[in-house]
């Protein structure tokens, strides 16, 4: 096995059946909404599924669907996990471990509905006078950070200065990724958004105005994987995985290597590039997971779609933006689509839309689709290249 | 100082105890490799550069510069009264870097500037635990 080139495929995807606010069901049975909901996509029989990847209890899920597994895979590096979980299916798929994985996703990010655990930075779990040796205990918690909204955008002023990125330009990367959400009718805002908009919205950590940080929602997503060879025998158009990659940085952000630019991004996307065979043209759609309005920032740089110090002129320009050169985040994001807390399910399902024709707000020609996720606060990524051109014999 | 301090408290463990038993006496010490000669923060067993065991604590200049913030808005339960308050990374005169909060100054963003030159001081918030922090130098 050279690489994972059209090794395996996507042949079912599906979100749960309600997205956003959703306080009457628990986080599990999100994950089993979404998880019936992509095999009904496909069609497949349940019994076939001999593989289950998730950051929940692959036990719990695989008692709960009657599938005893031959494979499982319980990565979890934050928001990326679903994109490396693809990446680690396709290589059990192609080594013969199994024949078809079911990868699911669900959190009750907005209504916490059977959230076993408090999220990364919910105020429960940092209560006042809290002693605590853990690593970002002892240095990172003591001066006040609340999660990802206060550390996520830590290297933002670094990178304005370093590369003379404006406010402006960040408050447009919100203002382009609505113009997609704007005809995206599961998006939970689709209004559109100016400059101004951005900044007269609440300030919530600066450089972060409420408009650059990404919605709280509940829902999931959930994905069937099978052989590129078997994925013919389905009457959903595959979404040929072609290229993968993942990568770790630093367990806390403020010991990136640079916090200007992501490693593991870098990492994760040249591998990805490699293992595909193409090149940053031949991308007509882009994913980059937003978390925060700098994500796809980063996202265009680091994976070298611009060159450094270009990529918030690229998005002010309109190049992400309908119409534009390189469409990005298409469903509108987590800053405008949903964003339970662990997002890149969400990014992959655009992809697969995308790839398919099935999409929302559908690019004219997509054949090539790349998805970046990032985990933590810059401490894991994923990447994976889909395509809907059958392999060539 | 005080007994009613709101805020999450540190706890030393063998590997950084030096760390908060130096920062007690109101001093920054971290360590360097003895192989590479190379300083790093946070503390560790090997050096993460070369991985030698060869390691020595050493006071630092206690001088940074200003590398990158944010001002929090939505404080966390003890912060209350600082909002809205920065949390920093500062770039130590040796090299390594670390969070912090800025004092002695309004957290602005007109007052914040980029590589302005800071001191460490160290905030006692009980008999044990003195917390390092940084001021315009």
């Amino acid at each position: 096995m050279d690489s994972l080139r059209y090794k395996a495929a996507i042949v079912g995807a599906s979100e749960t059946t309600e997205l956003g606010s959703i306080p009457d069901k628990t986080a599990f049975q999100l994950h089993v909404d979404a998880s019936v909901n992509a095999i009904n996509d496909c069609g497949i029989d349940k019994n076939e599924i001999d593989g289950i990847a998730t950051t929940m209890s692959p036990a719990a899920l695989a008692h709960y669907l009657g599938i005893v597994p031959k494979w499982i895979d319980n990565t979890q590096v934050g928001g990326t996990s679903f994109l490396v979980h693809v990446r680690h299916a396709a290589a059990a798929i192609a080594s013969g471990l199994c024949e078809t994985v079911l990868v699911a996703m669900a959190e009750s990010g907005r209504n916490r509905v059977g959230e076993q655990t408090g999220r990364i930075g919910d105020v429960a779990t940092m209560s006042g006078g809290r002693r605590d040796s853990s690593f970002p205990g002892q240095f990172e918690s003591i001066y006040g950070v609340a999660g990802p909204t206060t550390q996520f955008g830590m290297g933002v002023l670094r990178y304005m200065k370093e590369t003379g990125l404006t406010h402006e330009q960040l408050a447009s990367v919100p203002v382009a990724q609505r113009k997609w959400a704007n005809k995206v009718p599961r998006a939970m805002y689709g209004d559109i958004i100016t400059i101004e908009d951005v900044f007269n919205s609440r300030m919530i950590c600066y450089p972060f105005h409420l408009l650059e940080c990404c919605l709280v929602t509940d829902g999931g997503g959930a994905l069937i994987i099978t052989s590129a060879e078997r994925a013919k025998d389905f009457s959903t158009k595959p979404a040929y995985i072609m290229g993968t990659g993942e990568s770790v940085e630093s367990p806390i952000v403020s010991q990136m290597y640079d916090l200007t630019t992501s490693a593991a991004f870098k990492t994760s996307s040249k591998k990805a590039f490699e293992e595909a065979g193409v090149t940053h043209d031949d991308v007509d759609h882009l994913m980059v997971y937003d978390a925060f309005a700098h994500l796809p920032i980063y996202g265009l740089e680091d994976l070298g779609f611009v060159k450094r110090g270009e990529a918030g002129s690229f998005i002010e320009e309109g190049n992400t933006s309908p119409g534009g050169t390189l469409p990005m985040n298409t469903n509108g994001g987590g800053l405008s689509y949903t964003h339970s807390g662990m997002y890149g399910m969400y990014a992959i399902q655009e992809s697969v839309r995308q790839v398919r024709g099935e999409a929302a707000h559908q690019v004219d020609g997509v054949k090539t689709s790349f998805c970046q996720g990032v985990g933590g606060m810059f401490m894991a990524a994923g990447s994976l290249v889909f395509t809907n051109e059958e392999p060539h014999r | 100082m005080s007994s009613g301090y709101n805020k999450p408290i540190p706890v030393p463990t063998p590997e950084s105890d030096v760390f908060w038993e130096k920062a007690k006496q109101h001093e920054l010490w971290i360590q360097r490799c003895l192989n590479c000669d190379k300083p790093f923060f946070y503390p560790r067993m090997n050096c993460p550069d070369c991985l030698s065991d060869n390691l020595e604590w050493f006071k630092t200049s206690g001088l940074a510069t200003l590398y990158s913030y944010m001002i929090n808005h939505r404080p966390v339960p003890g912060f209350e009264e600082d909002a809205p308050y920065a949390i920093a990374i500062v770039q130590l005169d040796e090299g390594p870097r670390m969070m912090t909060n800025i004092v002695g100054i309004e957290n602005t963003p007109e007052n914040l500037i980029l590589d302005m030159k800071l001191k460490v001081v160290f905030d006692d918030i009980n008999d044990e635990i003195a917390i390092p922090k940084w001021k315009p130098a």
